[in-house]
Formats: C-alpha cells, structure tokens, sequence
C-alpha cells in the first residue's frame, strides 16, 4: 500500500492506502469520485474507461496508478462542465450522438486528442482515431459528425 | 448521484396536489371497470401519473425506465403538452416499486405506447381538473381561460396559475380518460426533435448511471461464477481469501460465490483468487456447435410444435415451381459495453436495490422470493445502465449483490459483473432455424407459403407467477426453479415473432417448434423472433422473385395491398434510387427488405448497398436508405437515432456475431471473442419517416434489425450471385460461398 499524488484535471489529488498496481480507473472513480471513465472491460478492449495522460488517449483500466502519476492525467470532468462545455461536449449533445452514453466518455476523450494534434482531420481520420472504442447503441455516424462539428467550432 | 426520493418525502412536501401515492382502487367486489388507454388501464388514478407543486413543478411518474431510448424526453413532450406547461418545467420520475406506476417490463418497443399514451389522457384529464379550478377561483367560464405555461387568464387579464391551485384541484381519483387529448395541430412539444434531457450530464461526468451511485459506507462486491452451466462447486479455499487485503466476506451459498471487500480492485484480486483456488465438477451439458447444432435444434430437441397461422384457398392455381431453403441464425448476445451492476443495501430486514433492470416491479416480486419476504420488504429503484438490448444480466445481477450485501453487515454493496460475467451468462438471443418453402404459379405469383421455426424461448424475464428468474437463485443450496417457459403468443409472438407473412398468399401455413429446454440460456434480445424470422421471410421472397423473374420491389408490391406497407417500400426505393432489375456487379450489390413489427408497431423498408471483397471474403455494408412510418412521431430525432442504431447494430449480428462455446463451457469471454462492428465498417445511414399524426404512437426500437439483415442477405446475393442463409456471414462462409 501507498499514497500518490496525483495531477488530475489540473489539481493535485492526494490518495492514501492504494496498492500501486491498482488500475487507474478505480481511483479515478472511487477515491476521487469522478464518473467519466467508465469499467467496459478492464481488458483496453473497449475505451470506455480512456483518460488523457500527458495529452495521449491511456486506457485507465490497464494503466497502474503508480505509472499515471508520473503524468498529468485529465478526465472528461477535465474539459469542461454544464455550464461551461468544451466543444466536443457541446457538439455530443447537439448531433445527440449517443443512445445510452455509456462509450461517449471515450469517444469524447479519444476526440480531444485527435483534435488536439489534429485541428482538422478528415472523416477517414476520425474514424481512424477512434476505430479501438467499441459503440454497441450505433451511434457511430452521430459520433462522427459530432466530432466534425466541434473542429469546425474549434478552428 | 442523488437517488433519496422517497415516499416519505412526497408526503412531507406541504401543499401538493397529490399527498400520496395511489395505486389502483381496490377491485374487490367491484364490477370490471371500464378499460382505459394504454397503461392507465393498469393503473387507474390520475395522482399515480402526475403530481404537480406549489413551487410550479409538474413531476410526471413512468414505471417505463430510460435505458439511452429516449423515452424520458419523450414522455416529458407529451405530458408537457397536454397540460399546456413549458417543457423544463417537467421533472420525471421512472421506475420506482415505492413511487411509479407498475407497467411491467420496458420492452417491445411499448414505452410511448403504453406509457405515453396513459400520461396523455392523465394530463389532458388533470389540465380539465386545473383549468375548471381556476375559472371556479375567477369566477369565468373555463371555456374562455386561456393558458399558458400553467397560467390560466381571462379577458380581462386575471390569472391563476396551476400552482396556485394546489388546495383546490384534486388529482386523488380514478382516471375516465373522457377529456379528448389535443389534436396534433396544436402540439407545441410533440413532433419536434427535442434534445434529448438525459444527454448533457453522461457527456460531462454527472452521476448518470447505477454505476455512479455512491453511499456512504459502500463497499464492492464480486461474484464467481461455476466454469460452465450446471457446474457445482466441489472445494475452494475460503481462508486464503478472507486473509487478502481489503476482504470482508466471502459468502458462499450452495454454487454461488461471491466476495465483498473495502476496495473495487481488493474485491477483482478476491475474485480471482477464488477462481483459482475454487474445484467445480463439470460435465457437458451444451449442445453441438457450428452447423451442427441447427440439425439438433431440429431433430433431437425436446418441441413444442404448434400452427401459428394456416390459410388455405380453393381456387387459387397449382404451383409450377417450388423452392425450398433453410436459414439459420446462432447464439447471440445482447452485449451492453457496461457491464451488468447494482447496489444492494439491507437495514432491518428491509432491501434497497438500485438495479437497471428493466422491470423494477417484476424484479421485486422475484427477488421476495428468493428472500422469502414480502415484497413490500423489498425497494428496487432504477437508475441508468449501459445499452442493454433487452434481457441481459441487470436482473441477475441486482440478486447477486443483495446476496452479497447480507455479509456486510447493513453496508451498501456496489457489484459489477466483469466482463467475462456478462458474456458467459448473460441470456443469449436464442440460435434458430427457419425453413421456408413456396410455390409460383406459371405467373410467377406466390400461391404457396410454408415458413417452420424452431427456437429457444425469448421471454424467461423476471416476474413469472411459479419460479424465480435470476441466475443466482438456481445456484443457491436452497435452490429457486426457473419458470416453465412460456413463448409470447401471437399477435407478438417470440420465436414466431414476424414469422406470418403480411403478404397476401392464397396458401399459407406457419408452425412454431417452440424448444423450451435450454442448455444455454436464452431470453429476449431485442425483436426476440423478429430478427431471425424477418430475415428468413425476406430473404426469402427475394430467392422468390428471382426465380419468377421479377424485381424484388415490384415482386413484394404485387403480393402486398396494405396501402402503409406500400408506401415505406416506395418511398425506401424511390430514396435510394432503387433500379428495377439491376444486377450487381460481382463485387458491389443492392438489396431490399421490408417488415412491420411484430406485424401490429412500425413500418420499416430498408435499401443495403454492400461490397464483397471476393478475396478476403468480407462484406461491408456502405449505405442504408430507411423508410419508416412509425404512426405519430413525437421525437423524429429519436426515432431517426433508434432506426440508424437498429441498423448498425443489425449489420453487425448479420455480418459478425456468434457466441462460441464447447460442450461444455462457453468460450465467449471478451470481445477478443466476439468482435463486433468498428467505425471502419458502419454504413451511413438515411433515414426517411413518413408521419402520420392522426394515428397512435408505434414503438421503432425494434423496427429494423429484421429488415436490414435481409436487406444485407439480399444486396450480398444480388452482388455475387450466391445466396447467403446462415448467420453470421463471416470472410469464411462468404468464401465457401463464392467458392
């Protein structure tokens, strides 16, 4: 057992009495009480449970939260909030690119980094981004555009 | 996730219109009372709907649960309209056993149906009630209010809003259903694409689902499951576990066996030293797999065999040409990306399940059974799952944490299956077997039909009135016994579901070997029958017109008088470009199905252009043109985002999908497993709705996986000249195909 600091959402979160190969995802959502990431799989098969560390898309249900606090890691709760949303939410809710939501935290997640190192990717490219993260409703097209739509608002 | 809303607050809350919950009257020595639309029917007084406060909130009770179809902002756009109040002002509360009506399941595609219609004459009664109160207050005519937002105000500029009213209108009595709801013309909310109210906060981290529940004290749980169905646990080494950090209770009971520990990760590790340590006896129960298994479905299985629908005619010709083919579809499975999970908490004897079941109430009736307690011992309180498809673990699984939570010592237990939990025992979408046989007369007209299917039950949800349906329960050393099986009958029907044509043959004959033992345990996954049977029948009409030399459009058009059933098949051919007789190229091909679900909801016809990569053996679906007529549309977008997911997730069972196992144990444990559709390989998909506000409400969650399999079936024959009849059409039967 072990206490980490860890640098989520751009606040140093400090977590007491965690065995160090413990997956990310259940301090994520357990100790620090976060909702975004979600258990699919535990496998990194899914994406259900992708965060961002140092800005590249990390599956938290692989990652031990001993190596993640050596990044900064950010959550879907990160980018923005109701009131406040980034775009990619926005455009989430606008295309109402989701039936149950349950994948959205990863596509969304998975997104931000696309457009992060890529402001204006193509259809292809998206697809591409986020072809790993498993959708079961088929809100795949939605998604698409959703993503199109918050580069557009983005650039 | 705030989840306290209980009886006992309603009743605290001064001033309300509705001071208690009311089911329906007492039906002891009453006369059988007049029948009311949709679930009203079940469930008569008006205040089990709706409850309106002085603070000018309107909360509108559903027993449906919200389950990613839409249906809260649905309902909220009916109630809202027919009280005549803004659309924000609607709070709504779902599947509750303390606080909603009983409606069942959440399932068929019947939420707008039953509960939409019950909450459209409850409102239109209770603005009637409203709207007399006020002008009673102003002394005018109620016919010469006008109201606004809940505000009612005469000629003269006096108001009186609903709000204001709470001490004089009574919402306590029995609904008559007497006050005409508003035609369509004046719906303000109905038939608009409303953005959907459950989507901002699951876009931004909000508590939006039972995984997000959180109680104070809460602690995890996990379960081991046996290795295979029927499996008994001889051994496992109980004091190694409890040693391990975190571990608070290993509970076992008979063959269920499970742990609860301080941490989510502690009680994983539990698990799986459990799973090491733990000796079962095995033996092979399952069936034969592969093509194997579809002979067995129809030779060595224990059949219930009945005539669903025979039809003979005098003076219709001899055929000149018959055709006979049998399709086949595997186990399926429903596949929710989150894994099952609920909350379990016992305090006096008392259990408190927040579960994503989709029939809280039946959940509850089982669940006393289990416990052998009343059920009024029993809450069960729905929040959010991931997409379930219909039957999967989230009943189940809602047991194995109560079971759990009873070691625990009154501590809340959270317990998500894992993913291999989920998919070696969730019920699968049973395998079936459709053989079809037809006859042409020397016209090329149908005049001879037989469709036979074999299937596992589709409907062993929770709520029978012998036995209990949840997995643990059959596990425990007091073991429950599942309900004999019971299939739908028709007019749904479950294996036989979409199995009567809706074409007008002159002889037809369909028979049901209805297999109710199951190896593998089979429930409903989404259209149940309809799916399998769809594709068989539609495929099959296409093998049909081929052979009478017709266009597939044309063939389907003269054998069809059913002027809706038409007109989707138009508009779907007119949309897509559809061309009378085109052949596919080797490589890229067209195909076209059509059903109405259930035969009695929603009207689909879908166009599928595929491509086959003739060496690779793999086909992609590029686009999909959908016509649909769904009867009043209240939401087009959310009708539009469950066809296009139905479509999708269809090419996905079709292209894709079979659950793989031994004879013993299932070998489906991850999607490693089970692949299912990327982003690669979606179509894109057009969507066409034809409304028809002067009808009722037609469910469409289930209305186009049937017809898009077919469609896909089709396009795949017309592009390579081979006809594709087993499910799923992987490289590798495609490749024998065109061998």
């Amino acid at each position: 057992m072990a206490d980490f600091t860890l640098r989520v959402n751009g606040a140093a979160r400090r977590v007491s009495s965690v065995a160090p190969d413990t997956p990310l995802l259940y301090v994520l959502r357990n100790d620090l009480e976060l909702n975004g990431p979600k258990f699919g799989c535990g496998l990194a098969q899914c994406g259900a449970c992708t965060v961002l560390i140092d800005g590249k898309p990390a599956r938290s249900c692989s990652v031990p939260v001993s190596a993640a606090a050596k990044g900064a890691i950010t959550t879907l709760e990160g980018l923005g909030t109701i009131d406040k949303l980034h775009p990619l939410q926005r455009a989430f809710i606008e295309e109402q690119a989701c039936q149950c939501g349950y994948c959205s935290n990863g596509m969304i997640m998975a997104a931000k980094a696309l457009l992060d190192s890529n402001p204006r990717p193509s259809e292809r490219e998206i697809k591409q981004a986020l072809n790993e993260h498993l959708c079961r409703c088929a809100s795949h097209n939605r998604i698409v555009r959703a993503v199109q739509r918050a580069a557009k608002e983005m650039a | 996730m705030k989840t306290d809303l209980s009886r006992r607050d309603f009743l605290k809350t001064g001033g309300a219109l509705v001071v208690a919950f009311a089911l329906a009257p007492d039906a002891l020595g009453q006369a059988k009372p007049a029948p009311l639309p949709g679930s009203l029917n079940t469930n008569r007084m008006l205040d089990a709907w709706l409850r309106i406060d002085a603070e000018g909130t309107v909360t509108i009770f559903t027993g449906k649960i919200e389950l990613g179809q839409g249906i809260g902002t649905a309902l909220a756009q009916i109630a809202a309209d027919e009280l005549d109040v803004d659309l924000k002002r609607v709070r709504i509360v779902y599947g509750d056993t303390a606080l909603t009506p009983n409606e069942g399941q959440t399932a068929g595609s019947q939420s707008v149906e039953n509960s939409g219609t019950a909450l459209r004459f409850a409102c239109a009664e209770a603005r009637d009630i409203l709207v007399n109160a006020a002008a009673a207050k102003l002394g005018v005519a109620a016919a010469s209010l006008k109201v606004n937002d809940g505000a009612c105000t005469t000629l003269d500029g006096k108001t009186a809003a609903y709000w204001d009213l709470v001490a004089d209108a009574n919402l306590k009595r029995e609904a008559s259903a007497k006050v005409k709801p508003k035609p369509a013309s004046e719906h303000r909310w109905v038939g608009k694409s409303v953005l959907r109210r459950d989507i901002p906060k699951k876009m931004t981290g909000g508590a939006a689902y039972v995984q997000d529940v959180r109680l104070p004290g809460m602690v995890f749980g996990r379960v081991v499951r046996p290795p295979s169905p029927g499996a008994h646990l001889v051994s496992f080494d109980e004091a190694a576990v409890k040693r391990m950090p975190g571990v608070i209770a290993v509970v076992r009971d008979g063959d269920f066996l499970g742990v609860a520990a301080q941490r989510e990760e502690q009680a994983i590790r539990a698990r799986e030293a459990l799973k090491k340590s733990a000796r079962w006896k095995e033996s092979a129960s399952l069936p034969p797999s592969g093509d194997a298994l579809y002979e067995h479905l129809m030779t060595k299985a224990k059949s219930v065999d009945s005539v669903v629908s025979e039809k003979t005619s005098a003076t219709a010709a001899a055929p000149a040409k018959t055709l006979n083919a049998t399709y086949t579809r595997p186990f399926q499975v429903h596949g929710s990306i989150g894994p099952s999970c609920a909350v379990a908490q016992w305090g006096e004897g008392k259990l408190t399940v927040w579960t994503h079941s989709q029939g809280v109430f039946p959940l509850r009736g089982d669940l006393a059974k289990v416990f052998a307690t009343d059920p009024a011992n029993i809450h069960c309180i729905h929040a959010e799952g991931a997409g379930c498809y219909g039957h999967n673990g989230a009943d189940d699984v809602a047991l194995d944490a109560a079971l759990v939570a009873r070691a625990t010592g009154g501590r809340p237990v959270k317990l998500q299956w894992m993913r291999d939990d989920e998919f070696q025992w969730e019920p699968y979408g049973s395998a079936m077997v459709m053989k079809l046989s037809g006859g042409l007369d020397a016209k090329g007209n149908v005049v001879n039909w037989t469709h036979e299917v074999w299937s596992h039950p589709h409907n062993n949800r929770p709520g029978g009135r012998d036995g209990v349906n949840l997995l643990a329960s059959w596990h425990l050393e007091k073991s429950s016994n599942a309900p004999f099986p019971v299939d739908p009958p028709q007019p749904t029907g479950g294996g036989d579901r979409n199995s009567i044509p809706l074409y007008d043959f002159p002889n037809q004959k369909v028979v049901k070997h209805f297999l109710p033992e199951m190896p593998l345990r089979t429930s409903a996954l989404r259209t149940l029958g309809g799916y399998a049977n769809v594709f068989a029948l539609e495929s099959f009409i296409d093998e049909l017109a081929l052979a009478a030399l017709a266009d597939p459009v044309e063939f389907r058009l003269r054998h069809l008088k059913d002027p809706r059933a038409r007109a989707v098949i138009e508009v779907a051919a007119q949309r897509a470009g559809w061309q009378a007789n085109a052949k596919g190229d080797g490589e890229r091909g067209r195909g076209f199905a059509f059903a109405k679900y259930k035969n009695l909801a929603c009207y689909v016809a879908v166009v599928a252009d595929v491509t086959v990569d003739r060496s690779s053996g793999k086909v992609r679906v590029v686009r999909a043109v959908a016509a649909v007529d769904a009867g009043q549309i209240v939401n087009p977008d959310g009708v539009v985002n469950q066809i296009e997911g139905g479509i999708i997730q269809s090419a996905s069972w079709t292209l894709m999908e079979s659950v793989r196992y031994d004879r013993t144990r299932v070998r489906t444990r991850s999607w490693a497993d089970y692949p299912i559709i990327h982003f690669g390989d979606v179509p894109q998909v057009e969507v066409v709705l034809l409304d028809h506000p002067e009808d009722r409400f037609h469910g469409v969650g289930e209305g186009s996986q049937g017809p898009a399999a077919a469609a896909i079936a089709n396009a795949v024959a017309n592009a390579t000249g081979r006809r594709l009849r087993a499910l799923p059409f992987t490289p590798e039967r495609v490749k024998q195909a065109l061998a």
